[in-house]
C-alpha cells in the first residue's frame, strides 16, 4: 500500500475534507503555531473514535485549563515521559472491554519523544503496540522557554546554546531510530502539506500495529519567526532538503511522498531568528549534512 | 468451596490478583517480587484470568500504563519492590492525585547502596505522601485476602493501594492459605465500573492544567477521601469477614487488655513478637502487641483509642515502637508517626524508639526480647535505639 500524496489537491482548503472539526476554538497556542495546526488536521482524519494522550509539552497547556477544554475526544494528560507505556496501558484497556476498534494517539513534543520519552516509546514499539504515536517536533523545548533538544538542529540558538556557543551537536534521527523497530508504519509529514499530513494519518488510521508520525511544528517564539510565515517557513524545511517528507514500512520500504525542490538550505535559514548568527562556513556544514541525508533517503527509496 | 493450599507469600499474591479478575496488569521483574509477575503472566497466557498482561521495558513505565488502563475503565495491577518502587515515585502522585483505584503489591527490600535484596520497609515508608493507602501484612493469608479487599477499597475510595509485605519472609515462605472460591468474591467484588472513564461516547479531559484557581480544593477533596478510608476500609472488613470468616482491623490488640507496656508492630515482625510475648508472659511480664496494619491514611484516633481506652481506661505506661526502617535524620518512620499521633493526649504513654532488623537482619524472639528489656528499664526515652548493631 502506497500512500497517495495527490489525495488531496495542494492548497485546497483542508475543511473541505471532513466536515468534523474535533478541535475547538478558544484554545491556548501561539498565533501559527505549527503543533496546533497538525493537531486540528489529525483528528480531522482520525475521527470521535479515539483516545488521545498528552504528555509534558506545549499540547499540555493548549487544551486549556480545568474546567475548560478544546478537545472533543477523550484526552488524557500524562508525565513526560510516559506516553510510549500510557497508550500501551489504554490499548490494553480498551481491548479487554472490546473496544479494539477504538484508536488510541499519543501526541508528544520532541522533547517528550527524542528525549525523556525515548525508552518508553522505543519499547512501546518494539512491543508492537496498536497504536499511533505523534512527534509533533518544534525542535526544542519550546514550552519551558526555547532550551536545546537532542532535536536541535547544528549551530541553533536557543537559550540553553546560546549565539556565541550555539547547539553543537547534529539533529537526532529519530526516523531511522524509529524505522530500525520494523514497525509497521513510520512516516514524517508537515502542516505545510496538508493533503500528505492527512492522507498518512488516513494511511495510519488503516494500519494495525505500531505507527510513528513525526511532525515538523514551526514555533514562532522559538524560531523568532513571523507567526504569518509559519506555513511559508515549514514548507521550505522540506523544499531545501532540511526536513524531508518520506515513509517508511515496516523498517524496509521507503517512500518519498513530496518531491523537494532542492533549494539552497539558506533559504530556510535566513528567515529564522534562531540561525541568524550563523556563518558561512556554519551554512555550508548544513547545506552539506542535510544533502548526505536527502541523498541516503534517496537511495532507501530508490532500492525498496 | 474454598481451598487450603500451601503458598509463598508472591503466589498468594497472584491468586489474589486472579481471584479480583484484574483486567490489565504492567509489571516489570525485580527481586523479591519477580514470582508474582512470572505467575500472572503465565495465568494470562494460559487464558485463566481474561486479562492483558503489559510486559513493560521499567517499573516507571508499569506505573504509567496501570494508570492508563484504570483510567480507560480496568481493574488494573503492579507488583514492585524497592528501586522499582522508587522509580515509580513520580507516577505514584499520578495515581493518587489522578485517583486511580489501581492496587500495588510492594514486596518490602532494603534500598541501595549497598546492594540489598533483603528486608527493609524503607522503600514503601517513603512513598508516604504519594496520597496512596498502605497495608502491611503478617502472614500469607493477609497478603491474599488483604489483595482482594484492596481493590474493593480502592474502588469504594477513588484512591489507589499498596499492599506491603516483607521480602523473603513472607514472600518466598511457604504458609497454609484458604483460598476463596471465585463466585463468592464475585460476590464481594462486583465489576468495575468507574463513574468517568476515557471513552470516546462520553470525552472527557482528564488531568489537565490546574491554576491555583482550583489546585487547593483538589487536595482537600481528595484529603477529605483519605480520612474517609478508614471508615471505608472497617465496611470492606467487615462484609468480608461476613462473607469469608476472617476479620481485619485497622490495628490489633494482642495481650494488650493488662498490658503495661506495648510493643508497636507492623508486618511479619508481628509474629515473631507474639512468641516473644507468650515467653514473656510467662514470665509475668505484662507486655502485649499493637500491630498496625494501615500506614496511610494514618489511623491517628483507632491508636488513641487503642491505647487511651484500654479495659476501662486501663493505661498503658509506654510504647515501644519497632522500626524496620529509617529516615535518616528523623528517626524510625512508624515511631514518628506514632509520637504525632498522640501528641497532646493526657493519657498517652511513653514513646520509645527501636530499630532493628535493617536491611533484612534477622529479627527473633531475643531481638524483640532486647528492646522490651530496655523500655522497662528505662523510665525516659531518649534517642532511638538501636538493637542489635554490631559495634
Amino acid at each position: 500500500m502506497r500512500t497517495d500524496p495527490h489525495l488531496f489537491k495542494q492548497g485546497e482548503a483542508i475543511q473541505n475534507y471532513e466536515q468534523k472539526e474535533l478541535m475547538t476554538s478558544g484554545h491556548l497556542a501561539c498565533p501559527g503555531c505549527g503543533g496546533a495546526l497538525a493537531m486540528r488536521m489529525a483528528l480531522k482524519e482520525l475521527g470521535e473514535d479515539l483516545v488521545v494522550v498528552i504528555p509534558a509539552c506545549c499540547w499540555a497547556v493548549i487544551p486549556g485549563p480545568f474546567p475548560y477544554s478544546n478537545m472533543k475526544v477523550p484526552l488524557m494528560h500524562t508525565a513526560f515521559e510516559t506516553t510510549g507505556a500510557v497508550i500501551s496501558g489504554v490499548r490494553a484497556a480498551l481491548d479487554i472491554q472490546g473496544k479494539t476498534e477504538t484508536q488510541v494517539m499519543g501526541w508528544a513534543g520532541d522533547g517528550g519523544t527524542f528525549d525523556i520519552g525515548l525508552q518508553a516509546l522505543s519499547a512501546a514499539a518494539e512491543r508492537n503496540e496498536n497504536v499511533i504515536y505523534v512527534c509533533y517536533d518544534n525542535e526544542a523545548y519550546m514550552n519551558t522557554g526555547i532550551q536545546r533538544s537532542s532535536a536541535t538542529p547544528e549551530y541553533t540558538w536557543t537559550t540553553t546554546t546560546p549565539t556565541e556557543f550555539p547547539e553543537a551537536s547534529p539533529k537526532k534521527n529519530i526516523d531511522r531510530i524509529m524505522a530500525a523497530h520494523a514497525i509497521p508504519y513510520m512516516a514524517t509529514t508537515s502542516p505545510a502539506y496538508p493533503h500528505d499530513l492527512m492522507a498518512k494519518f488516513k494511511k495510519a488510521k488503516e494500519i494495525k500495529g505500531f505507527r510513528f508520525i513525526h511532525i515538523l511544528a514551526s514555533c514562532t517564539a522559538g524560531w523568532k519567526i513571523d507567526s504569518a510565515r509559519s506555513i511559508e517557513v515549514m514548507r521550505l524545511a522540506t523544499e531545501t532538503n532540511a526536513f524531508p517528507i518520506y515513509e517508511v514500512e515496516d523498517g524496509e520500504k521507503y517512500t518519498i511522498n513530496i518531491e523537494p525542490k532542492g533549494l539552497p538550505i539558506n533559504d530556510y535559514l535566513k528567515l529564522q531568528g534562531r540561525f541568524r548568527h550563523m556563518n558561512d562556513q556554519q551554512r555550508e556544514s548544513t547545506q552539506r549534512s542535510v544533502t548526505k541525508n536527502w541523498e541516503w533517503i534517496k537511495k532507501q527509496a530508490s532500492n525498496s | 468451596m474454598s481451598k487450603k493450599e500451601v503458598l509463598m507469600g508472591n503466589h498468594a499474591t497472584s491468586y489474589g490478583v486472579q481471584l479480583a479478575r484484574t483486567q490489565v496488569i504492567a509489571a516489570y521483574p525485580i527481586t523479591p517480587q519477580t514470582q508474582i509477575v512470572e505467575e500472572l503472566s503465565e495465568i494470562c497466557a494460559r487464558g485463566d484470568l481474561d486479562a492483558k498482561f503489559i510486559k513493560v521495558e521499567s517499573e516507571h513505565s508499569a506505573m504509567a500504563a496501570t494508570i492508563a488502563a484504570s483510567k480507560a475503565g480496568a481493574r488494573a495491577f503492579t507488583a514492585t519492590s524497592s528501586q522499582g518502587l522508587a522509580l515509580m515515585h513520580e507516577l505514584l502522585f499520578w495515581a493518587a492525585y489522578g485517583r486511580c483505584p489501581i492496587v500495588l503489591c510492594n514486596v518490602n527490600r532494603a534500598m541501595a547502596p549497598g546492594w540489598s535484596i533483603w528486608s527493609d520497609q524503607t522503600d514503601s515508608l517513603a512513598q508516604r505522601d504519594t496520597g496512596w493507602i498502605q497495608i502491611y501484612c503478617e502472614t500469607n493469608q493477609e497478603v491474599l485476602d488483604n489483595m482482594i479487599m484492596a481493590f474493593k477499597l480502592a474502588e469504594t475510595v477513588n484512591l489507589p493501594v499498596m499492599v506491603v509485605y516483607d521480602a523473603f519472609i513472607l514472600s518466598h515462605t511457604y504458609e497454609p492459605v484458604e483460598i476463596p472460591d471465585i463466585s463468592e468474591v464475585d460476590k464481594f467484588l462486583p465489576p468495575f465500573k468507574p463513574k468517568y472513564k476515557l471513552d470516546p461516547s462520553a470525552p472527557y479531559t482528564f488531568d489537565p492544567l490546574c491554576t491555583p484557581d482550583n489546585y487547593m480544593e483538589f487536595r482537600h477533596i481528595m484529603e477529605e477521601a483519605h480520612e474517609g478510608t478508614k471508615k471505608a476500609y472497617l465496611d470492606v472488613a467487615k462484609d468480608f469477614s461476613k462473607r469469608f470468616k476472617r476479620k481485619y482491623g485497622i490495628l490489633e490488640l494482642i495481650d494488650a487488655e493488662d498490658a503495661d507496656i506495648l510493643l508497636v508492630t507492623s508486618g511479619s515482625m508481628t509474629s515473631t513478637t507474639r512468641v516473644a510475648v507468650q515467653q514473656l508472659r510467662k514470665q509475668g511480664e505484662k507486655v502485649g502487641i499493637c500491630k498496625l496494619r494501615m500506614f496511610r491514611p494514618f489511623p491517628t484516633e483507632a491508636l488513641k483509642d487503642a491505647i487511651g481506652n484500654l479495659n476501662g481506661g486501663h493505661r498503658i505506661e509506654k510504647i515501644a515502637v519497632l522500626d524496620r526502617n529509617i529516615s535518616h535524620g528523623g528517626g524510625g518512620i512508624w515511631s514518628k508517626e506514632i509520637k504525632g499521633a498522640l501528641f497532646g493526649m493526657s493519657t498517652a504513654p511513653k514513646v520509645f524508639s527501636y530499630h532493628l532488623g535493617l536491611g533484612g537482619r534477622d529479627i527473633t524472639p531475643d531481638t524483640i526480647k532486647e528492646a522490651y528489656e530496655h523500655v522497662k528499664n528505662n523510665d525516659q526515652p531518649k534517642e532511638t535505639v538501636w538493637i542489635g548493631l554490631k559495634r
